[in-house]
Protein backbone atom coordinates (compact mmCIF):
# COMPACT_ATOMS: atom_id res chain seq x y z
CA UNK A 1 0.00 0.00 0.00
CA UNK A 2 1.36 3.72 -0.50
CA UNK A 3 1.50 6.13 1.68
CA UNK A 4 -0.60 8.60 0.58
CA UNK A 5 -4.12 6.62 1.50
CA UNK A 6 -3.09 6.75 5.09
CA UNK A 7 -2.66 10.55 5.52
CA UNK A 8 -5.74 11.29 2.93
CA UNK A 9 -7.63 9.21 5.67
CA UNK A 10 -6.05 10.34 8.85
CA UNK A 11 -6.71 13.85 7.13
CA UNK A 12 -10.12 12.91 6.62
CA UNK A 13 -11.20 11.65 9.72
CA UNK A 14 -11.03 14.92 11.56
CA UNK A 15 -13.72 16.52 9.41
CA UNK A 16 -16.43 14.42 9.86
CA UNK A 17 -16.49 10.74 11.60
CA UNK A 18 -14.77 12.15 13.86
CA UNK A 19 -15.48 15.85 14.16
CA UNK A 20 -14.13 17.04 17.36
CA UNK A 21 -17.71 18.88 18.42
CA UNK A 22 -19.75 17.01 17.11
CA UNK A 23 -18.70 13.26 17.65
CA UNK A 24 -15.96 13.42 19.97
CA UNK A 25 -17.80 16.28 22.11
CA UNK A 26 -14.19 17.80 23.22
CA UNK A 27 -13.04 21.18 23.03
CA UNK A 28 -16.38 22.32 23.82
CA UNK A 29 -15.43 25.61 26.09
CA UNK A 30 -14.50 27.59 23.31
CA UNK A 31 -17.36 26.07 20.99
CA UNK A 32 -19.77 27.53 22.77
CA UNK A 33 -17.86 30.55 24.15
CA UNK A 34 -16.78 32.71 21.02
CA UNK A 35 -19.25 31.77 18.54
CA UNK A 36 -22.12 34.51 18.92
CA UNK A 37 -20.30 35.71 15.81
CA UNK A 38 -18.71 33.40 13.03
CA UNK A 39 -15.90 35.47 12.32
CA UNK A 40 -15.18 35.23 16.09
CA UNK A 41 -15.88 31.42 15.91
CA UNK A 42 -13.58 31.50 12.54
CA UNK A 43 -10.51 33.32 14.47
CA UNK A 44 -11.11 30.52 17.10
CA UNK A 45 -11.02 28.02 14.93
CA UNK A 46 -7.62 29.25 12.89
CA UNK A 47 -5.85 30.07 16.38
CA UNK A 48 -6.79 26.47 17.22
CA UNK A 49 -5.86 24.46 14.70
CA UNK A 50 -2.33 26.98 14.08
CA UNK A 51 -1.86 25.40 17.98
CA UNK A 52 -2.99 22.14 17.45
CA UNK A 53 -0.62 21.67 14.01
CA UNK A 54 2.80 22.97 15.96
CA UNK A 55 2.60 21.23 18.51
CA UNK A 56 1.33 17.77 16.94
CA UNK A 57 4.59 18.00 14.48
CA UNK A 58 6.81 19.25 17.43
CA UNK A 59 5.62 16.45 19.78
CA UNK A 60 5.67 13.74 16.79
CA UNK A 61 9.29 14.99 16.07
CA UNK A 62 10.53 14.23 19.99
CA UNK A 63 8.23 11.34 20.55
CA UNK A 64 10.93 8.92 21.19
CA UNK A 65 13.10 11.48 23.50
CA UNK A 66 10.47 12.47 25.56
CA UNK A 67 10.03 10.60 28.85
CA UNK A 68 6.48 8.66 29.69
CA UNK A 69 6.32 9.84 32.89
CA UNK A 70 6.55 13.52 32.43
CA UNK A 71 5.19 13.72 28.73
CA UNK A 72 2.14 15.40 29.89
CA UNK A 73 4.11 18.46 31.32
CA UNK A 74 5.53 18.40 28.47
CA UNK A 75 3.01 18.40 26.41
CA UNK A 76 1.70 21.16 28.11
CA UNK A 77 4.63 23.23 27.92
CA UNK A 78 4.78 22.86 24.34
CA UNK A 79 1.26 23.79 23.88
CA UNK A 80 1.33 26.72 26.01
CA UNK A 81 4.38 28.33 24.20
CA UNK A 82 2.34 28.41 20.50
CA UNK A 83 -0.28 29.49 22.54
CA UNK A 84 1.30 32.49 23.64
CA UNK A 85 3.00 33.15 19.98
CA UNK A 86 -0.74 33.28 19.32
CA UNK A 87 -1.86 35.48 21.60
CA UNK A 88 1.04 37.98 21.09
CA UNK A 89 0.52 37.92 17.54
CA UNK A 90 -3.63 38.30 17.58
CA UNK A 91 -2.68 41.45 19.87
CA UNK A 92 -0.08 42.77 17.70
CA UNK A 93 -2.24 42.53 14.25
CA UNK A 94 -5.95 41.82 15.11
CA UNK A 95 -6.18 43.74 18.30
CA UNK A 96 -10.42 43.95 17.75
CA UNK A 97 -10.52 40.17 17.60
CA UNK A 98 -7.84 39.70 20.19
CA UNK A 99 -10.65 41.70 22.41
CA UNK A 100 -13.49 39.83 21.54
CA UNK A 101 -12.20 36.44 22.33
CA UNK A 102 -10.69 37.87 25.17
CA UNK A 103 -9.87 35.39 28.31
CA UNK A 104 -10.25 32.51 25.80
CA UNK A 105 -7.52 32.63 24.08
CA UNK A 106 -5.04 31.80 26.94
CA UNK A 107 -7.53 28.56 27.41
CA UNK A 108 -6.47 27.44 24.01
CA UNK A 109 -3.84 25.52 26.12
CA UNK A 110 -6.20 23.62 28.42
CA UNK A 111 -8.37 22.82 25.45
CA UNK A 112 -8.78 18.91 25.32
CA UNK A 113 -8.99 19.05 21.70
CA UNK A 114 -5.35 19.61 21.75
CA UNK A 115 -4.01 17.60 24.29
CA UNK A 116 -5.92 14.82 23.52
CA UNK A 117 -4.41 14.29 19.87
CA UNK A 118 -0.99 15.01 21.27
CA UNK A 119 -1.87 11.35 24.03
CA UNK A 120 -3.91 9.63 21.23
CA UNK A 121 -2.07 10.10 17.83
CA UNK A 122 1.10 12.63 17.83
CA UNK A 123 3.06 10.67 20.41
CA UNK A 124 2.57 7.42 18.54
CA UNK A 125 2.77 8.08 14.82
CA UNK A 126 5.40 9.19 12.79
CA UNK A 127 5.47 13.38 11.69
CA UNK A 128 3.71 13.23 8.40
CA UNK A 129 0.72 11.27 10.04
CA UNK A 130 0.53 13.25 12.99
CA UNK A 131 0.66 16.66 10.84
CA UNK A 132 -2.13 15.32 8.54
CA UNK A 133 -4.18 14.22 11.79
CA UNK A 134 -3.94 17.84 12.99
CA UNK A 135 -4.48 19.55 9.83
CA UNK A 136 -8.00 17.14 9.67
CA UNK A 137 -8.80 17.60 13.02
CA UNK A 138 -7.78 21.46 13.25
CA UNK A 139 -9.88 22.37 9.87
CA UNK A 140 -13.19 19.75 11.48
CA UNK A 141 -13.05 22.00 14.77
CA UNK A 142 -12.83 25.16 12.64
CA UNK A 143 -15.78 23.87 10.35
CA UNK A 144 -18.08 23.20 13.44
CA UNK A 145 -17.18 26.58 15.23
CA UNK A 146 -18.20 28.71 11.80
CA UNK A 147 -21.52 26.84 11.03
CA UNK A 148 -22.59 27.13 15.31
CA UNK A 149 -21.50 31.14 14.74
CA UNK A 150 -23.28 31.42 11.47
CA UNK A 151 -26.49 29.87 13.37
CA UNK A 152 -26.41 31.74 16.15
CA UNK A 153 -25.37 34.99 14.22
CA UNK A 154 -28.31 34.77 11.67
CA UNK A 155 -30.84 33.96 14.54
CA UNK A 156 -29.32 36.17 16.99
CA UNK A 157 -28.60 39.02 14.67
CA UNK A 158 -29.85 38.68 11.06
CA UNK A 159 -26.66 39.04 9.96
CA UNK A 160 -23.74 36.54 8.85
CA UNK A 161 -20.03 37.31 9.12
CA UNK A 162 -21.63 40.50 9.70
CA UNK A 163 -23.11 41.26 5.87
CA UNK A 164 -27.33 41.54 6.53
CA UNK A 165 -28.83 38.25 5.58
CA UNK A 166 -32.42 38.85 6.66
CA UNK A 167 -34.33 42.05 6.15
CA UNK A 168 -35.64 44.83 8.40
CA UNK A 169 -38.98 42.33 9.14
CA UNK A 170 -37.14 39.90 10.98
CA UNK A 171 -37.26 40.53 14.48
CA UNK A 172 -33.68 39.10 16.41
CA UNK A 173 -34.02 36.59 18.60
CA UNK A 174 -31.69 37.64 21.74
CA UNK A 175 -31.25 34.44 23.27
CA UNK A 176 -28.80 33.10 20.66
CA UNK A 177 -26.56 35.30 21.63
CA UNK A 178 -26.67 34.81 25.38
CA UNK A 179 -24.68 31.54 27.05
CA UNK A 180 -28.33 29.23 26.84
CA UNK A 181 -28.78 30.19 23.29
CA UNK A 182 -25.11 28.94 22.57
CA UNK A 183 -26.54 25.21 24.95
CA UNK A 184 -29.68 25.21 22.82
CA UNK A 185 -28.40 25.56 19.66
CA UNK A 186 -25.19 22.97 19.87
CA UNK A 187 -27.59 20.69 21.65
CA UNK A 188 -30.31 20.69 18.60
CA UNK A 189 -27.34 20.74 16.14
CA UNK A 190 -26.28 17.38 17.38
CA UNK A 191 -29.76 16.14 17.08
CA UNK A 192 -29.47 16.99 13.53
CA UNK A 193 -25.97 15.55 12.86
CA UNK A 194 -26.82 12.27 14.01
CA UNK A 195 -29.87 12.39 11.89
CA UNK A 196 -27.86 12.93 9.32
CA UNK A 197 -25.48 10.20 10.13
CA UNK A 198 -28.18 7.57 10.41
CA UNK A 199 -29.67 8.76 6.44
CA UNK A 200 -25.69 8.41 5.21
CA UNK A 201 -25.72 4.75 7.17
CA UNK A 202 -28.84 3.99 5.75
CA UNK A 203 -28.26 4.09 2.26
CA UNK A 204 -24.73 2.66 2.56
CA UNK B 1 -14.13 45.06 53.65
CA UNK B 2 -16.87 41.94 55.15
CA UNK B 3 -19.16 42.72 52.29
CA UNK B 4 -16.99 43.22 49.46
CA UNK B 5 -15.84 39.94 49.71
CA UNK B 6 -18.98 38.57 50.13
CA UNK B 7 -20.32 40.58 46.89
CA UNK B 8 -17.52 38.50 45.71
CA UNK B 9 -18.27 35.02 47.11
CA UNK B 10 -21.54 35.42 45.70
CA UNK B 11 -20.88 36.40 42.26
CA UNK B 12 -18.49 33.44 41.78
CA UNK B 13 -21.27 30.95 42.72
CA UNK B 14 -24.34 32.87 41.53
CA UNK B 15 -24.52 35.70 39.42
CA UNK B 16 -21.29 34.52 37.14
CA UNK B 17 -21.15 31.24 37.86
CA UNK B 18 -18.49 29.66 35.69
CA UNK B 19 -20.02 26.69 34.13
CA UNK B 20 -23.08 28.02 32.56
CA UNK B 21 -21.95 32.08 31.88
CA UNK B 22 -18.68 31.63 30.95
CA UNK B 23 -18.81 28.16 29.44
CA UNK B 24 -15.59 26.71 31.79
CA UNK B 25 -15.33 23.31 32.32
CA UNK B 26 -18.17 21.68 29.70
CA UNK B 27 -16.07 18.85 29.46
CA UNK B 28 -16.19 17.89 33.40
CA UNK B 29 -19.28 19.23 33.44
CA UNK B 30 -20.94 16.84 30.58
CA UNK B 31 -18.69 13.68 31.14
CA UNK B 32 -18.36 13.63 34.27
CA UNK B 33 -22.38 14.77 35.54
CA UNK B 34 -24.09 10.69 34.82
CA UNK B 35 -24.29 9.97 38.45
CA UNK B 36 -24.58 12.36 41.79
CA UNK B 37 -22.01 10.59 43.49
CA UNK B 38 -19.22 11.03 40.89
CA UNK B 39 -20.62 14.62 39.73
CA UNK B 40 -20.42 15.73 43.59
CA UNK B 41 -16.34 13.89 43.83
CA UNK B 42 -15.81 16.06 40.79
CA UNK B 43 -17.05 19.18 42.36
CA UNK B 44 -15.00 19.10 45.46
CA UNK B 45 -11.92 17.97 43.84
CA UNK B 46 -12.03 20.60 41.43
CA UNK B 47 -13.00 23.48 44.55
CA UNK B 48 -9.62 21.95 46.62
CA UNK B 49 -7.78 22.84 43.55
CA UNK B 50 -9.15 26.11 42.97
CA UNK B 51 -8.75 27.24 46.27
CA UNK B 52 -5.35 26.41 46.84
CA UNK B 53 -4.23 27.40 43.00
CA UNK B 54 -5.64 31.43 43.97
CA UNK B 55 -3.41 32.44 46.28
CA UNK B 56 -0.53 30.62 44.91
CA UNK B 57 -1.24 32.13 41.37
CA UNK B 58 -1.55 35.61 43.31
CA UNK B 59 2.01 35.46 45.09
CA UNK B 60 3.54 33.87 41.60
CA UNK B 61 2.30 37.05 39.67
CA UNK B 62 3.13 39.67 42.91
CA UNK B 63 6.18 37.45 43.78
CA UNK B 64 7.75 36.21 40.89
CA UNK B 65 6.61 37.46 37.17
CA UNK B 66 6.26 41.41 38.58
CA UNK B 67 9.53 41.68 40.11
CA UNK B 68 11.49 39.51 37.26
CA UNK B 69 9.75 41.71 34.63
CA UNK B 70 8.34 38.54 32.75
CA UNK B 71 4.69 38.59 31.75
CA UNK B 72 4.52 36.76 28.80
CA UNK B 73 5.25 33.96 30.52
CA UNK B 74 2.19 34.53 32.86
CA UNK B 75 0.29 31.38 30.42
CA UNK B 76 3.44 28.94 30.74
CA UNK B 77 3.57 29.29 34.47
CA UNK B 78 0.16 29.34 35.78
CA UNK B 79 -0.32 26.11 33.46
CA UNK B 80 2.95 24.49 35.14
CA UNK B 81 1.58 25.73 38.92
CA UNK B 82 -1.72 23.70 38.28
CA UNK B 83 -0.45 21.04 36.46
CA UNK B 84 2.06 20.11 39.90
CA UNK B 85 -0.83 21.15 42.23
CA UNK B 86 -2.94 18.85 41.08
CA UNK B 87 -0.10 16.21 40.81
CA UNK B 88 0.76 17.43 44.64
CA UNK B 89 -2.92 17.47 46.13
CA UNK B 90 -3.06 13.61 44.39
CA UNK B 91 0.17 12.33 46.36
CA UNK B 92 -0.92 13.90 49.56
CA UNK B 93 -4.41 12.73 49.48
CA UNK B 94 -3.18 9.30 48.47
CA UNK B 95 -0.70 9.10 51.16
CA UNK B 96 -3.25 10.39 54.22
CA UNK B 97 -6.54 10.23 53.17
CA UNK B 98 -6.45 6.61 51.15
CA UNK B 99 -10.30 6.64 51.35
CA UNK B 100 -10.94 9.97 50.11
CA UNK B 101 -8.25 8.96 47.22
CA UNK B 102 -10.12 5.78 46.14
CA UNK B 103 -13.73 7.88 46.01
CA UNK B 104 -12.05 10.69 43.54
CA UNK B 105 -8.55 9.19 42.34
CA UNK B 106 -9.38 9.03 38.56
CA UNK B 107 -10.70 12.03 38.92
CA UNK B 108 -8.25 14.40 40.25
CA UNK B 109 -6.10 13.92 37.24
CA UNK B 110 -8.55 15.43 34.71
CA UNK B 111 -8.37 18.68 37.04
CA UNK B 112 -5.60 19.93 34.74
CA UNK B 113 -7.26 20.27 31.58
CA UNK B 114 -10.32 21.83 33.42
CA UNK B 115 -10.31 25.51 31.77
CA UNK B 116 -12.29 26.91 34.72
CA UNK B 117 -8.66 26.70 36.85
CA UNK B 118 -6.68 28.65 34.11
CA UNK B 119 -9.19 30.88 33.52
CA UNK B 120 -9.79 32.04 37.66
CA UNK B 121 -5.82 32.33 37.78
CA UNK B 122 -5.83 34.76 34.89
CA UNK B 123 -8.66 36.68 36.08
CA UNK B 124 -7.34 37.05 39.58
CA UNK B 125 -4.25 38.80 37.88
CA UNK B 126 -6.58 41.12 34.74
CA UNK B 127 -9.03 42.11 38.05
CA UNK B 128 -6.14 42.97 40.53
CA UNK B 129 -7.93 41.06 43.43
CA UNK B 130 -6.23 41.75 46.51
CA UNK B 131 -4.82 38.10 48.02
CA UNK B 132 -7.63 37.16 50.76
CA UNK B 133 -10.09 38.47 47.67
CA UNK B 134 -8.03 36.20 45.25
CA UNK B 135 -8.92 33.01 47.80
CA UNK B 136 -12.65 34.17 48.12
CA UNK B 137 -12.65 34.52 44.36
CA UNK B 138 -10.99 30.56 43.90
CA UNK B 139 -13.21 29.23 46.53
CA UNK B 140 -16.11 30.61 45.38
CA UNK B 141 -15.68 30.02 41.79
CA UNK B 142 -15.25 25.99 42.83
CA UNK B 143 -18.68 26.25 44.59
CA UNK B 144 -20.35 27.55 41.14
CA UNK B 145 -18.82 24.69 39.69
CA UNK B 146 -20.02 22.35 42.00
CA UNK B 147 -23.62 24.03 42.19
CA UNK B 148 -23.49 23.07 38.42
CA UNK B 149 -22.51 19.62 37.89
CA UNK B 150 -24.49 18.55 40.92
CA UNK B 151 -27.62 20.07 39.58
CA UNK B 152 -26.45 18.41 35.87
CA UNK B 153 -26.33 15.17 37.78
CA UNK B 154 -29.45 15.19 39.26
CA UNK B 155 -31.60 15.87 36.55
CA UNK B 156 -30.04 13.40 34.15
CA UNK B 157 -30.60 10.66 36.80
CA UNK B 158 -34.00 11.29 36.33
CA UNK B 159 -33.99 11.68 32.81
CA UNK B 160 -32.48 8.30 32.51
CA UNK B 161 -36.17 6.71 32.60
CA UNK B 162 -37.66 9.32 30.05
CA UNK B 163 -38.30 8.59 26.51
CA UNK B 164 -35.68 11.06 25.01
CA UNK B 165 -36.33 11.51 20.59
CA UNK B 166 -33.36 9.23 19.42
CA UNK B 167 -31.40 11.45 17.60
CA UNK B 168 -31.21 13.77 21.23
CA UNK B 169 -30.45 10.58 23.34
CA UNK B 170 -26.66 11.94 25.33
CA UNK B 171 -24.72 14.54 24.89
CA UNK B 172 -27.74 16.79 22.79
CA UNK B 173 -30.59 16.30 25.90
CA UNK B 174 -27.73 17.05 28.19
CA UNK B 175 -26.86 20.47 26.16
CA UNK B 176 -30.39 21.36 25.96
CA UNK B 177 -30.73 20.80 29.44
CA UNK B 178 -27.72 22.61 30.91
CA UNK B 179 -29.46 25.90 28.00
CA UNK B 180 -32.70 25.62 30.70
CA UNK B 181 -30.22 25.67 33.54
CA UNK B 182 -28.65 28.71 32.09
CA UNK B 183 -31.37 30.72 31.41
CA UNK B 184 -32.82 30.00 35.09
CA UNK B 185 -29.07 31.59 35.74
CA UNK B 186 -29.35 34.50 34.02
CA UNK B 187 -32.30 35.42 36.08
CA UNK B 188 -30.20 35.21 39.14
CA UNK B 189 -28.28 38.19 37.03
CA UNK B 190 -29.94 40.84 38.81
CA UNK B 191 -29.14 39.99 42.40
CA UNK B 192 -25.91 41.88 42.53
CA UNK B 193 -24.33 44.26 40.57
CA UNK B 194 -21.06 43.29 39.60
CA UNK B 195 -18.89 43.63 36.17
Amino acid sequence: MTKTPVILKDFAKGLWQENPVFRLLIGMCPTLAVTSQAQNGLAMGLATSFTLIASSTIVSIFRKLIPKEVRIPSYILIIATFVTIVSLYLQAKFPDISKDLGPYIPLIIVNCLILGRQEVFASKNPTHRAAADALGMGLGFTISLVALGMVRELLGSGTIFSFKVLGDGFRPWIIMLTPPGAFLSLGLMLGMINIIDRLLKGKS
Amino acid sequence: MIKELILVFVAAVLVNNFVLKYFLGICPFLGVSDNLHSAVSMGFATTFVMSITAPVAWCIKHFVLDKLGLPFLEYVCFIIVIASLVQFVEMVIKKFYPALHQAMGIYLPLITTNCAILFMALQLVLREYSLLRSIVFGFGSGLGFTLAITIMAGIREEIEFCDVPRCLKGPGITLIIAGLLALIFVGLGGLIKVN
